[in-house]
């Protein structure tokens, strides 16, 4: 087992090289100019924007910036932003938690919610209650995010008043409830749809024909051995998803005013801060690899017959 | 569940029903306060990309903060956009390149400094130096000894500007490096603004907390949250704030500030987003401002290609410019946010400032029965086509493109010989212009810095000025420029840049299409909202309810 997480922990440095430099490289052949761009639709002075690129070693070929970002992050540098040459660690530690706060509140709605109708939806398969949980995750699955997001938005936020449309203060778990049932909707649906569909494989299996027949409560057959051994594919999206909840809410966090990842990755792109683009990447790839190395394990956990040596 | 999906379906139907009726909302909650002055005006805002300093500053958002927490020599009225003295005595001038400025007496900073000759004098050494990089360094190019400080490459051979010298703590001169009437009138700008020695002395400290002379300070700021200003009670000047203060609210979104107008949440933004422009007369009336901002929308030639520079396509130009129907385009597409032009300037100038409703006279008309006949006397379209190029990825505009095109092609009546080139992103298409590439008219929008018909005209079109893309050049039209520029009597001045445009509308170096219109929408909990030339709400005269 040690020997195992060490491996995989040593897995992640090529990886983790490997997207930096694809990141790095790609960033670079977008077009535009961050520098040319702090003069926005006015022409820039050349004389300073040679002076910046200088002092910032951007006129230095790319190969060598990128070992220059990549000794700087070894040492926790992220380097500084172009426009307004602050650190970009400072911005990336005010925006991380709160996306991860986001996060982790639409993740365990998901898990929640998720498992909850997917096991009920599992085990009345073709009722009308699990007819109900298929039309309504195809629901979800198919309306765009954003429909709900100023759906929800106008519905208890403009109408009902029962929350604040949109997230006046990060910090504030109350407000930031709606943007996380949003965020969490549409992996709700999956998580829902994975479990029933392996639940109701799982229910016809000869142990569960065992279990019954030794007498055990249902509740306990249920949760011990249907849902244990229907869970290895859910857990695999979960982890996944992990990942995608923090980086990829672009869309949730514009509507509701979260000033989060999604949203400071979305103004560096607006604005080829590249440093910034890189040094979030970065963050991200970390946590999905972690995430996809705790999903590795818990399918030990949940099956004893996986082992890893 | 299924009771559950009842629920849903019943409260949509309430949603719709209250959609039809009322919106919810309006005035609840404010910072308190009743009419006394005292209350708090809540406002959207947009995190500024570059710290809140005066000659660093070059977008909107931190220009509200300076234009709240300074005040220059002179400043722009907000409904006339005359450069008034505010710090400034007097600016005087014998031969329009000497300025002599004396400052008046009981200007202090809010932490106490004084306001001297010295505080402007250093502040803008200080903005001019390429070490500093500041990027409105430009903005001192015409006092003498910037390009000692500011060469266009290498190090800076001198540590302040040689034309600026302090006589006194309310005296200073300043020499410029060739003559320029309106100077004084560029004053307004924030960049010019006077900086405490505080700044020198700490600057990491004061860029976390500016201190400045004007109307409010600023009691706390959160990058990427917002900022409180309060209301400064020994301001002297005399535009103080009539409100206790100013809460600006980031918003990563214009749509979402909208929603929050609407639910009460915010009292004012100052960009109606375009999707809700076909709402905002039902939601605001009349608390919806939109007009005319210091913004020109042209299309520009290229009259490097020898096919639109040859003599006698000045024409077919014209021509191109009459077979534009503005009227319809502004109404159709921008829903009124866009203003017909009838001139290289824009209506937000004033008639004293130089706007001339007459100034491209016929050829801004549409008239496509003229147009095709000017069109043909010029010989044709180049090719007998005609390509239109702008960068497509804001601002709509893909569907103007096409719907000029649509209107040349119909005056026209030879089909399609008009045709679109976009670009995908702004910065593409930027580099493409300033190397010179286009092969057809290009677009090109202008934001005056100053409210100078100047401003306007000298770096557009003045042979071999900064932004002169289309490569315009013509001596009767530089003279006047010229001539301008050393007038001693800014009336005459004006009146010079005026016969200067003229010329413009014989050559049409550049189609004007439209002016851009700034718009703002306020809640019922806030009165006498305005905006100034620059699209930025006038916040000290905002009056709370």
């Amino acid at each position: 087992m040690g020997r195992y997480v060490a491996r995989r922990l040593l897995q992640m440095i090529p990886v983790f090289i490997g997207t930096t430099l694809l990141i790095f490289l790609m960033v670079n052949v977008l077009p535009g100019d961050p520098v040319a761009a702090l003069w926005g639709d006015k022409p820039p002075d050349p004389a300073q924007v040679a002076q910046i690129k200088h002092d910032r070693g951007l006129d230095l070929p790319l190969w060598q910036q990128y070992l220059h970002y990549m000794w700087g992050l070894l040492q926790g540098d992220f380097g500084n932003t172009i426009a307004g040459n602050r650190p970009i660690l400072d911005e990336i530690t005010a925006a991380l938690p709160v996306s991860a706060r986001l996060a982790a509140m639409a993740w365990t709605f998901e898990l929640v919610v998720g498992i909850a109708l997917g096991v009920i939806a599992g085990i009345r398969r073709g009722r009308i209650i699990d007819n109900s949980v298929t039309l309504f995750t195809l629901l979800v699955i198919s309306v765009p995010i954003f429909v709900f997001g100023l759906l929800f938005q106008l519905l208890f936020g403009n109408q009902l008043g029962w929350v604040t449309p949109t997230v006046q203060n990060s910090e504030d778990m109350a407000q930031l409830l709606m943007p996380a049932l949003v965020l969490g909707l549409v992996g709700l649906a999956y998580v829902a749809r994975l479990t029933r569909t392996s639940i109701a494989e799982n229910i016809k299996a000869d142990y569960m024909r065992t279990a019954v027949a030794k007498g055990l409560p249902r509740r306990r057959i249920v949760s011990r051995h249907l849902l244990r051994n229907s869970l290895i594919p859910v857990v695999t999206y979960l982890g996944t998803d992990i990942g995608t909840l923090m980086g990829g809410a672009v869309v949730t966090e514009g509507i509701f005013n979260v000033t989060g990842v999604g949203n400071l990755l979305f103004q560096a792109l607006a604005r080829r801060e590249g440093a910034v683009i890189v040094g979030i990447v970065t963050v991200m790839v970390l946590v999905y690899l972690l995430a996809s190395l705790l999903v590795d394990l818990l399918y030990a956990v949940l099956d004893p017959r996986i082992r890893y040596a | 569940m299924r009771g559950a999906t009842h629920a849903k379906w019943a409260a949509c139907a309430v949603a719709v029903a209250l959609a039809a009726t009322a919106c919810g909302g309006g005035a609840d909650t404010s910072g308190g306060g009743s009419g006394d002055g005292s209350g708090i005006v809540r406002s959207s805002w947009g995190d500024p990309q570059n710290p809140i300093e005066p000659a660093n500053t070059n977008e909107v958002q931190g220009g509200k903060v300076l234009d709240m927490i300074f005040r220059g020599l002179v400043k722009y009225d907000p409904k006339t956009g005359e450069a008034q003295n505010t710090v400034a005595e007097k600016i005087d001038t014998t031969d329009s390149q000497n300025f002599t400025v004396t400052i008046k007496d009981g200007w202090t900073f809010s932490n106490g400094e004084k306001v001297t000759a010295k505080s402007f004098v250093d502040a803008w050494n200080y903005g001019a130096h390429i070490d500093n990089k500041q990027n409105n360094s430009t903005f001192f190019s015409n006092i003498e000894g910037y390009d000692e400080v500011h060469p266009e490459s290498g190090a800076a051979k001198a540590k302040t500007m040689s034309g600026l010298v302090v006589k006194d703590d309310k005296t200073f001169t300043v020499k410029l490096s060739e003559k320029f009437s309106l100077w004084p009138q560029t004053l307004g700008y924030q960049a010019f603004s006077p900086l405490p020695q505080a700044f020198f002395k700490d600057h990491a400290g004061w860029l976390k907390k500016p201190v400045g002379n004007g109307p409010y300070v600023i009691e706390s700021y959160t990058k990427g949250s917002g900022m409180k200003l309060r209301k400064w009670d020994d301001y002297k000047g005399e535009d103080a704030a009539k409100n206790g203060g100013v809460d600006l609210n980031v918003y990563t979104d214009n749509n979402t500030a909208y929603t929050d107008l609407m639910a009460g949440n915010i009292d004012l933004v100052d960009d109606v987003p375009a999707k809700q422009l076909k709402n905002v007369k039902n939601d605001l009336g009349d608390r919806y401002i939109n007009q005319p901002a210091l913004i020109i929308q042209t299309l520009v030639f290229p009259l490097y290609d020898k096919n639109w520079g040859k003599d006698g396509m000045e024409k077919v130009r014209r021509g191109l410019s009459m077979a534009i129907n503005r009227e319809q385009i502004t109404k159709q597409i921008f829903q009124d946010t866009r203003t017909p032009a009838k001139d290289w300037t824009s209506p937000a100038l004033g008639d004293k400032g130089g706007y001339d409703p007459e100034g491209c006279g016929d050829a801004c008309k549409y008239d496509p029965a003229q147009a095709k006949k000017l069109i043909e006397e010029g010989g044709g379209l180049p090719g007998g086509k005609v390509t239109v190029t702008s960068n497509v990825d804001t601002g709509s505009h893909r569907d103007w493109m096409d719907a000029v095109c649509n209107s040349i092609n119909n005056a026209l009546g030879k089909g399609a010989v008009c045709t679109v080139d976009p670009v995908g992103t702004f910065a593409d298409f930027r580099s493409r212009t300033a190397q010179f590439k286009w092969t057809g008219p290009f677009r090109s929008g202008w934001q005056a810095d100053y409210p100078l018909i100047q401003n306007f005209l000298q770096p557009l079109y003045y042979t071999g000025a900064s932004s002169n893309y289309g490569k315009f050049t013509d001596k009767k039209f530089d003279d006047l420029v010229d001539r301008a520029n050393q007038e001693s009597d800014t009336a005459k001045a004006v009146e010079d840049f005026q016969s200067a445009q003229k010329l413009l509308g014989d050559q049409m170096p550049a189609i004007p299409l439209w002016y851009q219109n700034g718009s703002a929408g306020y809640s019922e909990n806030v009165g006498d909202v305005a905006l100034n030339q620059f699209s930025v709400p006038v916040y000290e005269e905002i009056t709370v309810n």
